[in-house]
């Protein structure tokens, strides 16, 4: 219960549970393998033999179309076999437990699970259930991580910025329920990020943040301030219904990124958004659409950066 | 049977003593503390050399399952684990199924213990009909049932004026309410404490005013209604603060504190353990330091096990899904002497938390060695050491925080009404 269940014996990287308690070396060795895997994307033949004959299961108690096809693409670029589990439609729904379900799909020789779901945590429970040479990748677990996005920020903001050691960046919006924010808190202040903020109201940024490295802001204005990275993350409806927010409107009024607000910025600031966006709601069509955002290369990125994790976990 | 225990370091911190006194037992109750009465024949001879010889602990809360929830754990099970965790009295909560709200359930239940042959049981009353906050129940029909109290276990009881009159009705007879105080709007959801963990974590979280703001209500309600009130399982810093000020006031408030938040704080859910999934939930390291002191200076009155088997499959699931709950019963005595170690606290003190001062908290005269006292008694070996292992644990709830660690302290033999119980 007390090791970091992401290493193996010799320390290195079997799982990717979440980027805290990684070294930023590991973190930088990712984003240096991820770079090699981007001219993949330009060739003809968008292949390189590294999963070749590895079973990977997409593991998704958690509905996803992105995430799922940006790692399903990342997978067979690596030339590995994958496998999309529809667990709605699988024995979970009959009452299989979560450790039943992977001890059926490992007795079907499956190397990696990819797993998204509800509940944080889960992606422990499963690794530590796993027998060993199993690798498992969190693709997102309740609020807690969602470690691959967290390192295709950190290497979107790399590719514009260069130097993490200068940098003040903003994380603007709903911290509280989201795992996007906690694993980009992580790899910031990993990587010698000087200045992270979160900017939200106090409804939606979680108590005792601070204690993560972060300052805290309510004020959208004082918070953009000079900033050289602005991230936005999505607000859902059903934070409306939980009295956390009164409306979208008002949000948007508040907290929303439009020109006026982003001019507050660095003239040269990045806009990013680990999708998907709520146009009109976190984030103006024209900000969303314009200059200095950075949100589709984001997704290029993604596609790098997830076959660099899959490759480095394999070859360990 | 005559039993004389002989060469045991006997400790009643009821009564004050700690010397080397040999204890003579006859027709299920103490005769002799020191010197045997005239003409004692013992028929058995308990050599206690190098142990200690203390009353049975009394045990404020541990569920034992039944009836209703057997494939949890059932009587016989933990009641061998409670014996063999020295326990010679305990409480259980009456969120059973059906929940303890008729006198004929408790009457079943009181008599399926007995003839378990084991501990004393003290069943507590359901407070309403159902344990579903709405209906007042028979108090006094439960009473002469055998309900020492009236609880609402876990359930919330979140109409304020049914608790109001429910304190009333019972405060009539002198009845004593046991609430566990969790706001059930500020709680809804959560599944960890609020604090800096929660969130690093991404855990649904229990803000402290939970706590807080549900001892307040019952604070004011105590003073509108004359009930005697025990709190069950305070947790925080702030609540205990609230609970001392109100007994030097005067009101006629007791408490308790589960044993492993004697010892555990939010950090070590670890890597999201859910044996560390716990109601009340595990919370800052202040507020366990709190507690620790509070349970010192008698602010808390006593420890309890909170015994609460789990079956695997309800714990080997995502930390948010599992079903909160430690089994407790044979971890009470050496979680007890841990503490009171750390506190740098006498054996003596040590023990009242889990003898006299329960019983005061019952108000039985129990957890005491007189004579003509019960002969509910625990033999102890204080330096005996043992690993918490599956295998090593009597009862059925295998969920503990503390599996592989070593543990120290043992009950190598119990007595209840004078005869041997347990021994190992």
């Amino acid at each position: 219960m007390n090791h970091n269940p992401q290493l193996n014996k010799n320390g290195e990287l079997t799982h990717l549970l979440t980027i805290e308690g990684l070294s930023a070396e590991i973190v930088r060795t990712i984003l240096d393998t991820a770079e090699s895997f981007v001219s993949v994307a330009e060739r003809e033949v968008k292949k390189v033999p590294l999963l070749r004959g590895k079973s990977v299961f997409n593991l998704f108690f958690e509905a996803s179309t992105r995430t799922r096809t940006t790692f399903e693409i990342a997978a067979k670029r690596l030339s590995a076999d994958v496998l999309n589990l529809n667990i709605g439609a699988s024995s979970t729904s009959k009452g299989e437990t979560l450790l039943d379900t992977v001890d059926n799909l490992s007795a079907m020789h499956a190397d990696m699970f990819v797993v998204r779901h509800a509940q944080s945590g889960a992606p422990f429970l499963i690794a530590r259930h796993v027998k060993p040479g199993i690798h498992v990748v969190n693709a997102g677990d309740g609020r807690h991580a969602h470690p691959t996005q967290g390192l295709l920020d950190m290497y979107t903001i790399r590719h514009y910025k260069r130097d993490f050691t200068q940098l003040t960046v903003a994380i603007i919006g709903d911290v509280l329920h989201s795992r996007v924010a906690r694993s980009q808190i992580h790899a910031l202040t990993t990587l010698g990020v000087p200045e992270v903020r979160v900017v939200g109201p106090k409804t939606l940024l979680p108590n005792g943040i601070e204690n993560m490295g972060v300052h805290v802001y309510h004020d959208m204005a004082k918070g953009l301030k000079d900033v050289d990275v602005v991230i936005m993350l999505r607000l859902q409806n059903e934070r409306m219904n939980g009295a956390l927010l009164p409306t979208a409107q008002e949000y948007f009024k508040c907290y929303g990124l439009t020109q006026e607000k982003l001019a507050l910025a660095k003239p040269d600031a990045i806009v990013m958004h680990p999708g998907p966006m709520n146009r009109g709601v976190e984030i103006d069509s024209a900000v969303a659409d314009g200059s200095q955002s950075v949100i589709l290369p984001q997704v290029t990125f993604g596609i790098a950066v997830r076959m660099a994790v899959m490759s480095i976990l394999a070859g360990n | 049977m005559k039993i004389q225990i002989k060469n045991g370091r006997l400790i009643d911190p009821a009564n004050g003593i700690d010397a080397n006194k040999d204890l003579f037992i006859a027709a299920g109750k103490i005769v002799g503390v020191g010197a045997a009465p005239d003409g004692f024949q013992a028929n058995r001879i308990i050599d206690a050399a190098k142990m200690i010889v203390c009353p049975g602990f009394i045990d404020l809360a541990a569920r034992l399952r039944e009836p209703g929830l057997e494939y949890k754990a059932t009587l016989s099970s933990e009641m061998s684990a409670a014996v063999a965790g020295g326990i010679t009295s305990l409480c259980c909560p009456p969120d059973t199924d059906p929940p303890l709200d008729e006198p004929g359930l408790v009457e079943m239940l009181k008599h399926r213990a007995k003839s378990a042959n084991k501990s004393h049981v003290y069943p507590l009353g359901a407070l309403t009909i159902g344990l579903g906050g709405q209906k007042l129940t028979e108090m006094a029909e439960l009473t002469d049932a055998g309900c020492v109290a009236f609880s609402h276990a876990d359930h919330p009881l979140t109409d304020t004026q049914v608790l109001s009159r429910a304190l009333a009705y019972a405060a009539t007879f002198g009845f004593s309410v046991w609430l566990r105080p969790q706001d059930a709007y500020l709680a809804k959801g959560g599944v960890a404490h609020d604090g800096e963990v929660a969130t690093r974590m991404g855990l649904p979280s229990i803000p402290t005013t939970a706590e807080t703001i549900a001892i307040a209500t019952i604070l004011q309600l105590m003073r509108s209604t004359g009930a005697r009130v025990h709190i069950c399982r305070v947790s925080s810093a702030i609540g205990v603060q609230m609970i001392r000020a109100a007994k030097k006031e005067g009101l006629p408030v007791t408490c308790d504190v589960g044993v492993h938040h004697l010892h555990l704080c939010d950090r070590d859910l670890g890597y999201f353990d859910s044996n560390c999934n716990l109601m009340p939930p595990l919370r800052g390291l202040r507020d366990r330091d709190a507690l620790r002191e509070a349970l010192k200076d008698g602010a808390i009155d006593a420890i309890c096990s909170d015994h609460t088997p789990v079956d695997d499959d309800a714990k080997q699931v995502p930390f948010g899904e599992a079903e909160p709950g430690a089994t407790g019963l044979e971890l009470l005595l050496p979680l007890t002497l841990k503490w009171a170690t750390e506190m740098k606290l006498s054996l003596s003190d040590a023990l009242a938390t889990i003898t006299s001062r329960p019983a005061d908290v019952l108000g039985l005269s129990a957890g005491r060695l007189g004579v003509g006292c019960a002969a509910d008694i625990a033999i102890v070996d204080t330096n005996r050491t043992w690993r918490v292992e599956r295998e090593a644990l009597r009862s059925q709830g295998k969920n503990t925080p503390f599996l592989g660690f070593e543990m120290v302290g043992k009950a190598i033999c119990t007595l209840v009404d004078g005869h041997v119980v347990h021994e190992s």
